[in-house]
């Protein structure tokens, strides 16, 4: 099969018309080309995550989405309607931001009520959905309490909150779990994901943790200076990656860079049958794939090789091996827990689990948008 | 971490300072408006008569009144043009920003009385002003009230005091986190309810600074009164002058000084409650 192959569906899975349609957005500050020719969509209820490096451009497309830049070139669609065109307290999308941007002057209460307040809604009505935003993110007790005097988890629920009560169709959510520590940063995800089912919203999250990312999201959009890079369901993008940058990215990768001929990939001592054109080829092998042969099932198109344990990383449950196959080549196993190793083994792994990827995003890019390449 | 000598070395000279030239002035003060004025000698005899004066003869009162009427007047007119500057400068100046900030401070490296000369020139029968006004053939005559006038020391004074209104805001609005504008606008608010709702608010401790510095220093003002202001436009500090010069009535003019004094720490201690309670930090 071909790298991209049928994968990375660009549309969303639900059938039904996009809630928000990116049309081959572009933006440059002064020279440099922030993003480049992205299009997406996001369906009505789906968890879609901009995944990237720093500097790759995902916040600026969620603060394009916003509002609080202009695209250079290209339309967003919501609905049937033009987004991009208008200001920012036009669009119905709200933004959980970075350091939650709550207001200090005002209370939780009055911090909460702000979007209903500049709308004119009833003071009755105001208070009663203040307190159901307030409940919904289990801060009720904390109504009357200075943004100031509260914790960082607390600050974001109170973020939350207060783009929620707006009943957005979509809600943008700009790293929002970055500035908290790794316990609370974990119990808020699943928090957020449980609140997100619950709602129904969409939700546009970005981040740079490919961890968060994997547990939180319906479809991840991988981002690379400012191109898409893969476009796919976690379990897709991690099983099947479509480039080396997607496949490095996302989890850890042996990189197996041969040669096809007559059907037949060549890389150092290890060869496998593959459908891929003769010619230079690139295959992702995960660690975890590779098995030690002695403690080994029956798998399919087994490839076998012999190799020196040249270290050893204990992990827990697993243990993270690196093993020198000769000729200068190096593969990374990841085997259940089984105590020290040393000197030659025979390992072996399935010539299904490696998969081939291409080195060059930009081919790839435009195939997972769904177009051909120009 | 420092020496004991070292300590009594650096604490020393500014405690003598601020007993010299601060706490002994203030208490000789004190004392002079509780004396009195026999034949033209001053008699360390104490009583109540310079205090009983100010409350019992109405011209005291009534330049009092003018005082604060001209401050406020001041304080309005600074605010005015103070904070939209601050404001132009902080959000929309983009690059030249820097630039237009020395532009305002620059002023203040002006000598007060050259200013106040400056305004004469400006504003007297035969100055610019009106000269200018006759070039166009709008009047046809000098308008007298331009100069020694309330009006002139309002201008003058507001013309002084604008760039100390204009920093404490400009500091304030220039520590408003950004962010806090976009989430305003991202929860439907435009830009006239953000300004409302978030960059004032956020700029009260700011704005009471500002004011209190226009208030406060106009109150004491007595030069520009005396160089523009004309028996119009006579502020209660000229009448301590006087008492301390020409009239050589020290106690009374220790009495006026005492009750401006009380008056100027009441309103520092007011706003500067109020500009806590207003900080969010």
């Amino acid at each position: 099969m071909s790298a991209a192959g049928a994968i990375s569906p660009q549309n969303p899975p639900s059938g039904s018309a996009p809630l928000l349609e990116i049309r081959e957005i572009a933006k440059r500050f002064g020279n440099a080309e922030v993003l480049k020719n992205i299009s997406l969509q996001i369906a009505a209820g789906e968890f879609l995550t901009l995944l990237g490096e720093s500097g790759s451009g995902k916040t600026t497309l969620l603060r394009l989405i916003a509002g609080f830049e202009q695209p250079t070139s290209g339309e967003i669609w919501m609905s049937d309607e033009r987004l991009d065109t208008l200001p920012p307290y036009k669009r119905r999308v709200n933004t959980v931001f970075q350091n939650y941007a709550l207001f200090p002057h005002l209370n939780v209460r009055e911090n909460v009520a702000y979007g209903l307040r500049v709308k004119s809604t009833p003071k009755p009505e105001i208070a009663g959905r203040v307190e159901e935003a307030l409940r919904m993110v289990k801060m009720i007790s904390f109504a009357d309490a200075r943004p100031s005097t509260l914790s960082g988890g607390q600050q974001q629920r109170i973020a939350l909150a207060r783009a929620l009560i707006n009943r957005p169709q979509l809600l943008l959510l700009d790293e929002p779990l970055s500035a908290l520590d790794a316990n609370l940063r974990k119990e808020m995800q699943s928090e957020l994901k449980a609140l997100q089912r619950e709602i129904g919203i969409a939700f546009l999250f970005v981040t740079h943790d490919q961890d968060e990312a994997m547990a939180l999201s319906d479809r991840i959009a991988l981002l690379r200076n400012g191109a898409l890079e893969q476009v796919a369901s976690p379990r897709e993008i991690y099983s099947r990656p479509a480039t080396a940058y997607t496949a490095e990215f996302i989890g850890q990768t042996n990189l197996l860079r041969g040669e096809v001929h007559n059907g037949v990939f060549r890389c150092g001592s290890l060869q496998w049958k593959t459908a891929e054109a003769s010619g230079g080829a690139l295959f992702s092998l995960r660690p975890e794939a590779i098995h030690l042969a002695d403690s080994s099932f029956q798998l399919p198109d087994t490839v076998s090789f012999r190799g020196t344990i040249r270290q050893q990383v204990y992990a827990g449950a697993s243990e993270l091996l690196e093993i020198d196959c000769g000729g200068n080549q190096t593969l990374r196993a990841r085997i259940p827990a089984s105590g020290p190793l040393t000197g030659q083994h025979e390992f072996v792994f399935s010539a299904d689990y490696a998969v081939p990827v291409t080195e060059s995003p930009t081919a790839h890019a435009s195939r997972a948008m769904g177009r051909e390449p120009r | 971490m420092y020496s004991r000598a070292y300590k009594t070395l650096v604490s020393v000279p500014p405690l003598l300072w601020v007993s010299l030239f601060l706490l002994l002035p203030y208490a000789l003060m004190f004392a002079h408006s509780f004396w009195a004025v026999r034949d033209g000698f001053l008699v360390h005899q104490w009583n109540l008569q310079n205090y009983r004066a100010l409350f019992t003869n109405p011209l005291y009162f009534q330049v009092f009144l003018r005082t604060a009427r001209i401050a406020a007047s001041v304080t309005l007119c600074s605010l005015l043009l103070g904070y939209p500057l601050a404001y132009y400068l902080s959000f929309h100046a983009g690059p030249r920003k820097e630039l237009l900030y020395q532009l305002v401070i620059v002023p203040l490296w002006v000598s007060y009385l050259v200013r106040g000369y400056a305004w004469k020139t400006i504003l007297g029968s035969d100055g610019v002003l009106n000269g200018f006004l006759q070039y166009l053939h709008i009047t046809h005559e000098p308008i007298g009230f331009f100069l020694y006038s309330p009006f002139a020391v309002v201008l003058m004074l507001t013309h002084i005091y604008t760039p100390f209104v204009f920093l404490p805001i400009y500091a304030a609005l220039e520590h408003i986190p950004r962010p806090l504008l976009e989430a305003s606008q991202d929860l439907g608010a435009d830009r006239r309810a953000t300004f409302f709702r978030v960059i004032l608010p956020l700029s009260i401790p700011g704005l009471l600074a500002g004011a209190t510095f226009a208030f406060v220093l106009s109150l004491g003002d007595f030069l520009a009164p005396l160089l523009v202001g004309g028996p119009s436009g006579t502020m209660i500090a000229n009448i301590v002058q006087s008492l301390f010069g020409a009239a050589y009535d020290w106690p009374l003019g220790a009495a006026i000084s005492v009750c401006i004094l009380l008056i100027t720490v009441s309103l520092l201690f007011t706003t500067e409650r109020l500009e806590k309670r207003r900080s969010f930090k």
